[in-house]
């Protein structure tokens, strides 16, 4: 395949590879193929993965959902050539999810990894897994469902097949490279092929299925690494922003100049006659152009004149957080509430009181969002990096006003996301754009199209309250938390969440107001609002991390200016930053160690044992913090700590960090960085250092630099002069990942445990090292002088 | 869209440019050693040549205003920003683009390195980071790190596989420098 890559004509080029090979491998149609009776398919059909004009004739109208995720074939299929091709919900945005799932598959089915191909994401042949995201893959495929048990049940239903033919019985037969032998008998032997080649396995998923314990892996657990390097360091790999189709034109739009401005005219002759220019397009809010050559059609929207509203207005930004908390209507939630929170407060020896802010960031994908559209009269085929290919199947239907049927959306990969960046607002810009032509459109935003109005990570603010025994105990912990939202990912039916949807006159999901909390019925801590240190009494149970029985954690959310969505560790980071940072000044009050302090408060051993390990891989020197100082100039040195259990049970870490702070210039360089990481069984040691160096880096320059900005009336953080971010030359710090590996439970996310703690292990290092202690992200040198002054 | 620089530099009234705006021009460039003669507006920057014309998919654009490094290519010996060079800039220009530099039976001992180091994650800035290098390490084959890191100060990775990069950086210009 790759030897020919540079070869290969325009019309190969319409395929993916991996489909491309999957369906050459697997040797048939993948929808006939669900569609069939068990008969023997051979023929070779690409009308599914056909990328050209003609194609869209040979539509087959898709099925009406998703293939069903209890079938076995939804997600494998072994082919007349013995080769599987497994079919999964969760893809590639760069985090290694791609590889560590072939290698699953490869190892539940005994095959080698070579013989695996993967597919993901295209709404015309794989399982709806929603979205991928939150750290949510590892656990939903590795566990007791879905891919892993797909596997599994596969496993076990060839072994019985095996068994009938060869005449022995399963527990005497033993499955090696795709050919199952009797373990006496080597010589007995039937493989995959001759079981069930080209044929359904017609099983639903058997929860009972076994599933191979780690102490037999040999293909999962290893630093597999990844396929897709090769074609990307040589330019050959296609992202979406290479999709070309034939007769595919391009698409600029333009965006309001004002957030809440409305559209009061277009003047398209201001354009006319321009070179290329095919269609100026409004739909309501909605202004785009399209032309044949990209410039052209950016020459064109430059010189578009436009008239607009001026904008709604936008709260000052100096005072945003003072505006958080006052603003109404609030929807409240209590996540834990003991009731005596007040009465154990009034009864400490002493309260520990504290504010921390989390100003909005964005997701600042390097690449700007793209998207190829093809829609032609009832029917779409549509190229898009979203994370939910059925999500955007269900919201591009309603923009189009087609049947979701009707629209097949193909994941292909974009740059880098790290949550919602404007992959589905850029999958309806060139939707939109494509319908109006009646011709294939490929839309990739500016720069500050993307930056200006992209879904940004939740600004917060938080209050910390803790009452101290007599001894320094934690007697209680309050916590309460605003935090603005509008918007979100658009779901299967909301495309109002994002800009393009709302400007084509969808709304945005409602915002449910709520005066009053409920009591907590179950626990949840999702969003990490309640601390590690508490006991998470719900429902007569403990159900937190640690064990202070005396909690509160309310939390406010109110109606946000800005469009906002998950970015890496959406709340979890906020509250995080608060839990973490407030800690480290409770054990500086009653001066503890902060990692034995910690310790004192936790009751969970897996986050426990994160704590002790990075300090003992940090060679940490039990003893309060701050060190004390020899001079209030010049350079001098900390540590911080920081712990999570992330969304409580979905992966533990803990972060020890060494910092050096120019207390003349306020500059923090972070030299040193310990993660201890625990994501249950490590699938792919390689695979989770280069996500645990990436989060930890990214929340270097989240916790040092990022932060949204704006005037009275739009953005002004659009592009890399105005939104900070650290660059490849920065000084890197040294990175000790140490991987905690528990082959014994379930897997838990290992995506944003290291992105977690940066924010917290930072700032207390910073503390540690000079005595000021800064409680708003980011940590500019002018906040850290601004901090260094007021310490006495 | 046409700046007085540039036409000044090229002797042409602002008449001229209305009207070499409406009139395409004939550029040649070579790419990768391979020549190329295109009738483009002139002020199309080289990367949509590039992407579109010639469907090459090294050079990608990550901001359009020379802040990120996606769109890096190598022009003489020197890295430049592809999304806002015009290609009347480059008329006659040798351009080595990521595809030029090795394949994947062949890579060049940046390639290689980046994929031994392991030392991507999405890769969409794979190409800025590579050729930033490539057009550092041939001139200084044996850069200090603090020389490096200098190098690359303006080129941006957001999934910040910083850590693999340098060490494959420093890999290749091992094997560059014998």
């Amino acid at each position: 395949m790759r030897n020919s890559l540079q070869n290969k004509t325009a019309k190969q080029r319409t395929f993916t590879p991996e489909a491309l090979a999957a369906l050459r491998s697997a040797g048939f149609s993948r929808r006939a193929f669900l569609k069939s009776t068990g008969a023997l398919i051979v023929t070779f059909s690409v009308a599914g993965v056909y990328r050209t004009a003609e194609a869209q004739g040979n539509f087959e109208g898709g099925v009406a959902g998703s293939p069903p995720l209890e079938q076995v074939d939804s997600w494998i299929a072994i082919g007349a050539d013995g080769n599987v091709t497994a079919y999964t919900g969760k893809c590639e945005l760069g985090q290694g999810i791609a590889t560590v799932q072939a290698q699953l598959v490869a190892e539940e089915l005994s095959v080698p990894l070579n013989r695996v191909k993967l597919i993901y994401c295209d709404t015309s042949m794989t399982p709806d897994q929603g979205v991928t995201s939150g750290s949510q893959s590892h656990p939903a495929n590795f566990n007791q469902s879905n891919l892993a048990q797909a596997g599994a049940t596969a496993r076990q239903a060839l072994l019985q097949l095996a068994s009938k033919q060869l005449g022995v019985p399963v527990d005497e037969l033993a499955a090696k490279d795709g050919v199952i032998s009797a373990k006496s008998d080597p010589a007995k032997k039937v493989s995959y092929a001759q079981l069930v080649g080209g044929r359904k396995f017609d099983l639903k998923l058997d929860p009972n299925a076994k599933r191979k314990p780690p102490s037999e892996w040999t293909v999962l657990g290893k630093p597999v690494p990844r396929p897709d390097l090769p074609d990307l360091v040589t330019g050959q790999f296609e992202f979406v922003h290479n999709v070309r189709v034939p007769g595919m034109l391009h698409g600029v739009v333009v965006r309001p100049p004002a957030v809440g401005a409305t559209l009061i005219s277009v003047d398209e002759n201001s354009v006319q006659g321009m070179p290329g220019l095919v269609k100026v397009v409004v739909k309501k809010n909605f202004v785009g152009v399209v032309a044949e050559k990209r410039w052209q059609a950016i020459q064109a929207a430059n010189k578009l004149k436009v008239n607009w509203t001026p904008g709604a207005g936008l709260p000052s930004h100096a005072d945003f957080y003072d505006y958080m908390r006052t603003q109404k209507p609030a929807r409240d939630t209590l996540l834990v509430n003991s009731k005596d929170v007040e009465q154990k407060l009034s009864e400490a020896a002493t309260v520990v009181k504290a504010t921390y802010r989390h100003p909005y960031q964005m997701h600042g994908s390097i690449g700007s969002s793209c998207a190829v559209a093809d829609v032609k009269g009832d029917k779409a085929t549509i190229w898009s990096p979203t994370q939910g290919v059925w999500h955007q199947r269900g919201t591009s239907a309603m923009i189009l006003g087609l049947k979701p049927e009707d629209v097949r959306v193909i994941f292909t990969r974009g740059s880098g996301c790290y949550g919602i960046n404007g992959a589905d607002t850029v999958t309806f810009d060139a939707a939109v754009l494509s319908q109006a032509v009646g011709k294939p459109v490929r839309v990739q935003l500016t720069r500050k199209d993307e930056m200006a109005w992209e879904n940004y990570g939740f600004a917060f603010v938080m209050d910390e309250r803790a009452g101290l025994d007599a001894q320094g105990n934690i007697i209680a912990w309050d916590h309460e938390a605003w935090s603005p939202v509008l918007g979100n990912r658009p779901g299967y039916s909301t495309p109002g969440n994002v800009i393009t949807g709302l400007l084509l006159g969808f709304q945005s999901e409602p915002f449910r107001a709520r005066a009053t909390s409920p009591e907590p019925t179950t626990f949840n801590n999702n969003s990490n609002g309640v601390p590690s240190y508490v006991a998470g009494q719900v429902g007569g149970q403990l159900r937190g991390t640690g064990t202070i029985k005396s909690e509160r954690s309310l939390i406010h959310n109110t109606v946000s200016p800005f469009w906002t969505g998950p970015l890496r560790s959406p709340a979890r980071l906020q509250n995080t930053f608060a839990h973490e940072g407030f800690m480290d000044e409770l054990a500086s009050r009653v001066k503890a160690d902060p990692v034995e302090y910690r310790l004192r408060h936790l009751s969970d051993p897996r986050l426990m044992d994160v704590v002790k390990a990075a300090a003992k891989t940090a060679n940490w020197d039990p003893r309060p913090s701050p060190k004390p100082r020899k001079s209030k100039t010049g350079v001098v040195t900390g540590r911080g700590v920081a712990c999570v259990a992330y969304e409580r049970d979905n992966g533990f870490s803990a972060m020890v960090a060494e910092v050096e702070v120019n207390q003349d210039t306020g500059k923090v360089s972070v030299k040193h960085i310990v993660l201890a990481n625990d994501s249950g069984p490590v699938s792919n040691p390689d695979g989770l250092r280069n996500q645990i160096e990436g989060g930890t880096l990214q929340g270097m320059s989240r916790a040092l630099l990022e932060e949204v900005t704006w005037d009275d009336q739009k953005v002004t953080s659009y592009d890399w002069r105005t939104y900070h971010t650290l660059p490849l030359g920065f000084d890197v710090p040294k990175i000790d990942a140490v991987l905690v590996n528990r082959p014994d439970e379930l897997a838990c996310g290992a995506g944003e445990t290291a992105i977690t703690v940066v924010a917290a292990a930072i700032g207390n290092a910073i503390f540690d090292a000079t005595g000021a202690r800064i409680r708003q992200v980011p940590f500019t040198p002018e906040r850290v002088k601004a901090a260094l002054s007021e310490v006495t | 869209m046409y700046s007085n620089k540039v036409r000044k530099r090229r002797g042409l009234t602002q008449a001229a440019v209305r009207h070499t705006l409406r009139n395409m021009s004939a550029i040649t460039i070579k790419v990768n050693g391979r020549t190329h003669t295109l009738d483009v507006d002139p002020t199309t920057p080289l990367l949509y040549v590039l992407a579109d014309d010639l469907d090459l998919r090294g050079a990608k654009f990550g901001c359009g205003l020379g802040q990120c490094g996606a769109c890096t290519v190598i022009v003489k010996g020197q890295s430049i920003r592809s999304c806002i060079t015009p290609m009347e800039a480059v008329d006659g220009a040798e351009i080595t683009t990521l595809e030029g530099l090795g394949t994947i039976q062949k890579p060049h001992p940046l390639q290689k390195a980046f994929i031994e180091e392991g030392a991507a994650q999405c890769g969409f800035c794979l190409n800025g980071v590579i050729m930033t290098a490539k057009a550092f390490l041939d001139k200084k084959p044996k850069a200090t790190d603090e020389e490096i890191q200098q190098a690359l100060s303006n080129v941006l990775c957001r999934c910040f596989t910083h850590v693999r990069m340098f060490r494959a950086i420093k890999k290749a210009g091992q094997e560059m420098a014998r």
